[in-house]
């Protein structure tokens, strides 16, 4: 099967002095559910503001590699392009606008579609995925709570009609039992609209556990992919991701070796 | 008594029309963080165009304002295009400069094409006074206030309702999610501009209607500064309250006070309000609190 977004060997530098991204490559196919996890400053958020075109806006910049969305090249172009492209971001920390009531928050998501008819039944679907969103309805965004406020940005996205829909740590700052309703309906939207989603997280068990391949990066570059089995039954995602230790022996902090496998990532 | 009802609901009218110009520096604060020096200008050109459209070219208000408002709006937006979007991340100071600069290229534009002589508008309104109880108000200012109220009430729905509108304001509340929205954040900048000017040069006509046209009307712009200032830049019913008290307050001070101290106080009275309010809420009476002063 064609992928449906390919990053090769994507290099981002910022302010023409850091180094972010250092050849990094990945692949999301249609309609499946990718994982991308990293420690903070990895580098997870970079990727996806390269791909949807937000980086002229932080003084960052594209010094090498392309990135192909269903064939086309996609460097270059205005984030609002990216997104009629069938592209869409979350950004982390639920970017919702606060100033706006949850009705026109969805209009904003619903920008790039025509139809109103069609809206209004997307509307519907979304309401059958967060039915507390009809209840605040003409609240503003602002007033909503954490958890709603997540729900709000995942409704905004569906309303634009994504092929791939890019998730930034759709888990930050929720509580545990939130997470996993939020991570279950990340994963129905997928099976029900068929949107492929890209799904960058520190939380990797959760991500993981609804995702059918993974990437694991550190310090600009992935060190690590394959499926979601392989990478889960891999010692070093094991103990260094999904934090179960190595059960046959007790692994002290201090073991040598054990520092020199995590090295061998970050060199 | 009677002088003190006069004199509040002609300052109310006078504000009405003082809004709907201060609306012209909120909408484009409100989508690009920009204080348009050069407010008064395009509310001077909107006037001088109308002028000529209807002196020389005979025709009539209905298709001369429209007019105006189709050349306001590509003013405002190859203003924007041309040089405000070029001066995107500079600081603060080079952009304000850059409109003031912009106000007094416009202003020797008008000298050059309608020279600096003084011009007074054919009548736009019927000459009919309005009387209402004892108070007498001058047609040209009760349909000016009239007029000046409808336009804000458009740009009030359109913000409210209309796709566009509440764009903008995702726009002015989140840059860079509006961009993740599929929103181009750099065409809601030049419709902003071009609103903008719209607002401003209808706030032109409405004035040069009741006092003439002459290159230096873009001088009330001044006076327009305290109110925006004291709504709080980015809200547009801050400008109407603000317009309306400033407008009341000039009267006040004119009529009550100016015979003591030979004039004067009449333009002197919404400064130290504004700066006692200032005092009190830096933020202006309904900003947000993050503005950035000057």
């Amino acid at each position: 099967m064609p992928s449906l977004l390919e990053v090769n060997n994507l290099e981002v530098l910022y302010n023409n002095i850091i180094l972010v991204l250092k050849g990094l490559s990945l692949k999301v196919k249609k309609g499946t559910i990718v994982a991308l996890l990293g420690s903070n400053g990895a580098g997870k958020s970079t990727t996806l503001k390269a791909i949807s075109g937000f980086l002229p806006l932080e003084d960052g910049e594209i010094t090498d590699g392309n990135i192909e969305y269903q064939g086309e090249a996609l460097t270059g172009l205005a984030p609002h392009h990216i997104v009629k492209k069938g592209l869409f971001q979350v950004m982390e920390g639920r970017r919702v606008f606060e100033d706006l009531t949850v009705e026109e928050n969805l209009i904003c998501g619903a920008y790039t579609q025509k139809s109103r008819a069609q809206i209004q039944r997307d509307l519907d679907k979304c309401f059958e995925y967060f039915p507390i969103l009809k209840q605040r309805y003409k609240r503003l965004a602002g007033y909503l709570s954490g958890g709603e406020q997540q729900m709000l940005v995942i409704s905004r996205a569906m309303l634009a009609k994504p092929t791939l829909m890019m998730l930034d740590e759709p888990s930050m700052g929720l509580a545990p039992m939130l997470v996993e309703e939020i991570f279950e309906i990340i994963q129905k939207i997928n099976e029900n609209e068929g949107t492929a989603i890209l799904l960058v997280e520190q939380n990797a068990q959760m991500a993981l556990g609804i995702s059918s391949y993974g990437y694991i990066m550190e310090n600009g570059r992935i060190v690590l992919d394959g499926s979601v089995d392989l990478l889960l039954n891999d010692r070093d995602v094991q103990e260094f991701y999904l934090g179960m230790g190595d059960n046959s022996e007790n692994v002290s902090y201090r073991n040598v070796k054990h520092y020199k496998r995590r090295k061998r990532w970050l060199s | 008594m009677d002088i003190f009802l006069q004199l509040i609901v002609s300052g109310f009218l006078v504000g009405g029309i003082y809004a709907l110009i201060a609306l012209g520096f909120v909408l484009i604060y409100k989508a690009t963080n920009i204080i348009n020096f050069a407010t008064g200008e395009f509310m001077m050109i909107g006037a001088y165009i109308f002028y000529s459209l209807s002196v020389y070219l005979k025709l009539s208000p209905f298709i001369g304002i429209p007019l105006v408002i189709v050349a306001a709006a590509l003013l405002g937006a190859l203003v924007e295009r041309l040089i405000l979007r070029h001066m995107l991340g500079q600081p603060n100071i080079s952009i304000i400069m850059v409109t003031i600069g912009l106000s007094s290229i416009l202003l020797g534009i008008a000298e050059i094409i309608w020279g600096s002589s003084f011009r007074s508008f054919p009548a736009l309104f019927p000459r009919k006074a309005i009387i209402i109880g004892e108070i007498v108000l001058r047609s040209n200012l009760f349909y000016g206030f009239v007029t000046a109220m409808v336009v804000v009430v458009v740009f009030l729905l359109v913000f409210k309702y209309a796709k566009v509108g509440v764009a903008m304001r995702a726009t002015a509340n989140d840059q860079i999610a509006a961009f993740s929205m599929g929103i181009n954040v750099k065409s809601m900048f030049t419709i902003s501009w071009a609103f903008g000017a719209i607002a401003a040069s209808l706030g032109g006509i409405i004035i040069g209607n009741i006092g003439g046209v002459q290159p230096t009307l873009g001088h009330i712009g001044l006076k327009i500064f305290p109110i925006v200032i004291l709504g709080g830049l980015d809200s547009i019913m801050g400008a109407v309250i603000g317009g309306l008290l400033v407008g009341i307050l000039e009267n006040l001070a004119g009529g009550y006070l100016d015979p003591y101290f030979h004039g004067g106080v009449k333009d002197l009275a919404p400064f130290v309000v504004l700066i006692i309010i200032l005092l009190i809420k830096p933020y202006g009476l309904f900003g947000t609190k993050e503005i950035e002063r000057l």
